[in-house]
């Protein structure tokens, strides 16, 4: 599995991309919109998991520009707003919304039930 | 966030309380920048004042043009009286001179030295007149050569008396009234008859002061009246029933000369006002005088001068009562106007700030969230570096302390997830709510200070309690009052009761119960008005429960209280369930 993690921390992004690692996800990270474009346009990949709140492009934002160029790709947000209204607005946008901190058996359980979809 | 609107004071008995009454508001309060009691009494002064000063003038004149009238008509009667009385007067002597004229002319001198002749025409003239009293022929010396009459008079000589002087030189005369040689009032009246060769004669009468005295008496005159007759001299001629007898001094001014009837105001030697009308009689030495007592003939219009008085004092009764009923009800329709209106001013800065505060707390949570990502990832990177490398999987100590780290985080995380959960709730609409939920968030932020002062708090849901449709936001604000006023009232130790469930199909009713300090009646009575509080030395400002009330009458519901002095306090919040859906049970 293919994994595309954008998210403006790049401390976060790193760490969890090299955890993911140890699960068996491929995962690459990115820390903004601009960067997940072009990556996207080189390559495909299963799941990108982007952070909802960015600079510039947020993730909604950026998501739309995605789905354009590959409508194929399944979404997954994660937001350090995690209320309980702001899961189920999240979930309307994405196929899947997760709130910070994450937990990293979660979050792969959700990539591998996002893929099967 | 909030604070305790009213505490619960130490005094009073069992009581309830529903809903605030704004009449019992005070009229002043130093929260105001209106000051209403000065308000109060410019309002009521100016309003008395425009309404009592024109009728309290008007009547002053009306007063004044109804006395001055009805003085005028007694000085006028006075007057008609007075005129009339002296026409009779004059009339009852001119008639009786006229009588000794014919006698004069119609009898020659040799018939009048004829006793039994003048005896003849004395009986005569006492037939068809009266007051004659006797009749004397008296010869130009002076000496009454014939005398018919009841007293011994004949061959008195009258040379000296003023009497024949004058009508020696007259022709006519009436005298005053004197007592003469019998020392009986009576006065004198005599014509002169001129004899064609020489010499001349008089014929003189004696007339009592009946007849004057008759023709007064005889007069009805109001007013506690007197009339009777003087001479220029002042002294009475005919007796007067206030001033004296007759030849007695008058104790009033002679009046001056006039032709005219004179009607005028004097006071007697007492200073009792009087009304007096004179007239001085033609040919006559007599005054004809009428004294009414100013009083009496004053007590018709002071009968009328109650009346109206009375009705002036009533009106302005009327005026003053009816103004001030107004005006009071007016300012304090202003004053609870105001303080509705300052109550919506705090109660919209009160809603602002909570809006401020979700806010800040999700801004707080949001930018903890991320940091705390890290490190929960960090964290996490570092169990899987030794589980994953095998080098540490076994260290219990080392991995021990990196799930100490996971389960801070994690503590952490609830506790921003919870704060971003209650700032969210700053819109309108509403959504369906889990009671027990929304209790323990709220109590979740509370929760350290029952730890800290052992307070018991117990939850209790019934099972059948529906999830009710409301604003989530103001039901989590109202459940923070009520709950800080029961943390507020109850001691160290105390217990705090919230109690859920289902009242009637369409509401259910949330009691919040504590073993506090109670309140007294007189607080049950105020307790959700604006401002009301017992703590303001301790920063509250009576709105929290003031606000309650009215949160709780926005979703639909209503507030009432029961508390009992040194028993505690129940709080009784009932909601509509409004399309609830069937909730999960006891929690």
């Amino acid at each position: 599995m293919k994994v595309l993690l954008v998210d403006d921390e790049e401390e976060l992004v790193t760490t969890l991309a090299e955890r993911l690692s140890y699960r068996g996800v491929d995962a690459l990270w990115t820390t903004t919109g601009r960067d997940a474009v072009a990556l996207i346009r080189q390559e495909p990949f299963d799941v990108v998991v982007l952070d909802v709140k960015m600079p510039n492009l947020n993730g909604i934002q950026l998501k739309k520009e995605l789905e354009r160029i590959r409508p194929e790709m399944k979404y997954v947000f994660v937001t350090g707003h995690g209320s309980e209204e702001d899961f189920r607005i999240g979930s309307a946008e994405a196929d899947h919304y997760l709130a910070k901190p994450l937990d990293i058996e979660t979050l792969v359980a959700t990539l591998m039930e996002v893929v099967r979809k | 966030m909030t604070e305790p609107a009213s505490d619960q004071g130490p005094a009073g008995k069992k009581g309830r309380v529903g809903v605030p009454a704004p009449s019992n508001l005070p009229v002043e309060s130093r929260r105001y920048s209106l000051n209403l009691r000065r308000m109060w009494q410019l309002t009521a002064l100016l309003m008395i004042i425009v309404s009592v000063g024109p009728l309290t003038v008007m009547t002053a004149i009306d007063y004044r043009v109804t006395e001055k009238s009805a003085e005028s008509e007694i000085l006028l009667h006075a007057s008609r009286v007075v005129s009339n009385t002296k026409l009779a007067v004059e009339f009852s002597l001119v008639e009786r001179m006229a009588a000794l004229d014919f006698i004069v002319e119609d009898n020659s001198l040799v018939e009048l030295r004829d006793c039994a002749r003048v005896s003849e025409i004395l009986d005569n003239l006492q037939t068809s007149f009266s007051g004659f009293v006797d009749l004397g022929v008296i010869d130009a010396s002076g000496r009454q050569f014939c005398y018919v009459g009841p007293y011994d008079l004949a061959g008195v000589n009258y040379r000296d008396q003023e009497w024949f002087e004058e009508v020696r030189q007259d022709a006519t005369h009436i005298s005053d009234v004197f007592p003469g040689f019998r020392h009986v009032p009576h006065m004198v009246i005599a014509v002169r008859h001129d004899l064609p060769e020489e010499g001349f004669y008089v014929l003189r009468t004696s007339v009592e002061t009946s007849l004057l005295n008759k023709l007064l008496s005889n007069l009805e005159i109001s007013g506690e009246g007197d009339a009777f007759v003087i001479n220029r001299e002042g002294i009475l001629q005919t007796s007067s029933r206030r001033h004296g007898d007759v030849l007695e001094v008058l104790d009033l001014q002679v009046p001056e000369y006039s032709e005219a009837t004179r009607v005028y105001e004097t006071l007697t030697p007492g200073g009792v006002p009087l009304i007096v009308g004179t007239s001085y009689i033609p040919h006559t030495p007599f005054i004809l005088m009428i004294v009414k007592q100013k009083a009496a003939l004053m007590e018709p219009w002071s009968a009328t001068r109650r009346l109206l008085i009375g009705l002036l004092v009533l009106s302005l009764s009327i005026i003053v009562l009816v103004v001030v009923g107004v005006t009071s009800y007016l300012v304090n329709k202003i004053h609870w106007a105001d303080k509705q209106r300052v109550a919506a001013l705090h109660q919209t800065e009160y809603t602002a700030k909570m809006v401020s505060l979700g806010r800040l707390g999700a801004g707080v949570a949001h930018e903890i969230n991320n940091p705390l990502a890290i490190i929960n990832e960090k964290a996490g990177l570092i169990k899987d570096l030794f589980r994953f490398s095998g080098r540490y999987a076994d260290d219990a100590k080392l991995m021990g302390i990196v799930d100490s780290i996971l389960a801070s985080v994690d503590r952490c995380s609830t506790i921003t997830r919870r704060l971003l959960n209650f700032a969210r709730d700053t819109d309108t609409e509403p959504v369906s709510v889990d009671l027990g939920e929304t209790i323990t968030e709220v109590l979740g932020f509370m929760g350290k200070e029952a730890e800290y002062r052992s307070i018991d708090v117990n939850i209790i849901i019934d099972e059948d309690t529906p999830k009710i449709s409301t604003n989530r936001g103001r039901l989590q604000q109202i459940l923070l009052n009520v709950t800080n006023n029961a943390f507020a009232a109850v001691d160290n130790g105390g217990h705090i009761d919230i109690a859920v469930g289902r009242k009637v199909p369409d509401e259910v009713v949330i009691r919040v119960t504590d073993d506090g300090c109670g309140m007294s009646d007189e607080q049950l009575a105020r307790l959700f008005e604006p401002f009301f509080t017992t703590k303001s030395g301790s920063g509250g400002v009576g709105l929290g429960l003031s606000i309650t009330y009215s949160l709780v009458a926005e979703l639909g519901g209503t507030v009432s209280v029961e508390s009992a002095v040194g028993q505690g306090t129940t709080f009784m919040i009932t909601l509509p369930v409004a399309g609830a859906t069937k909730g999960d049970g006891e929690r």
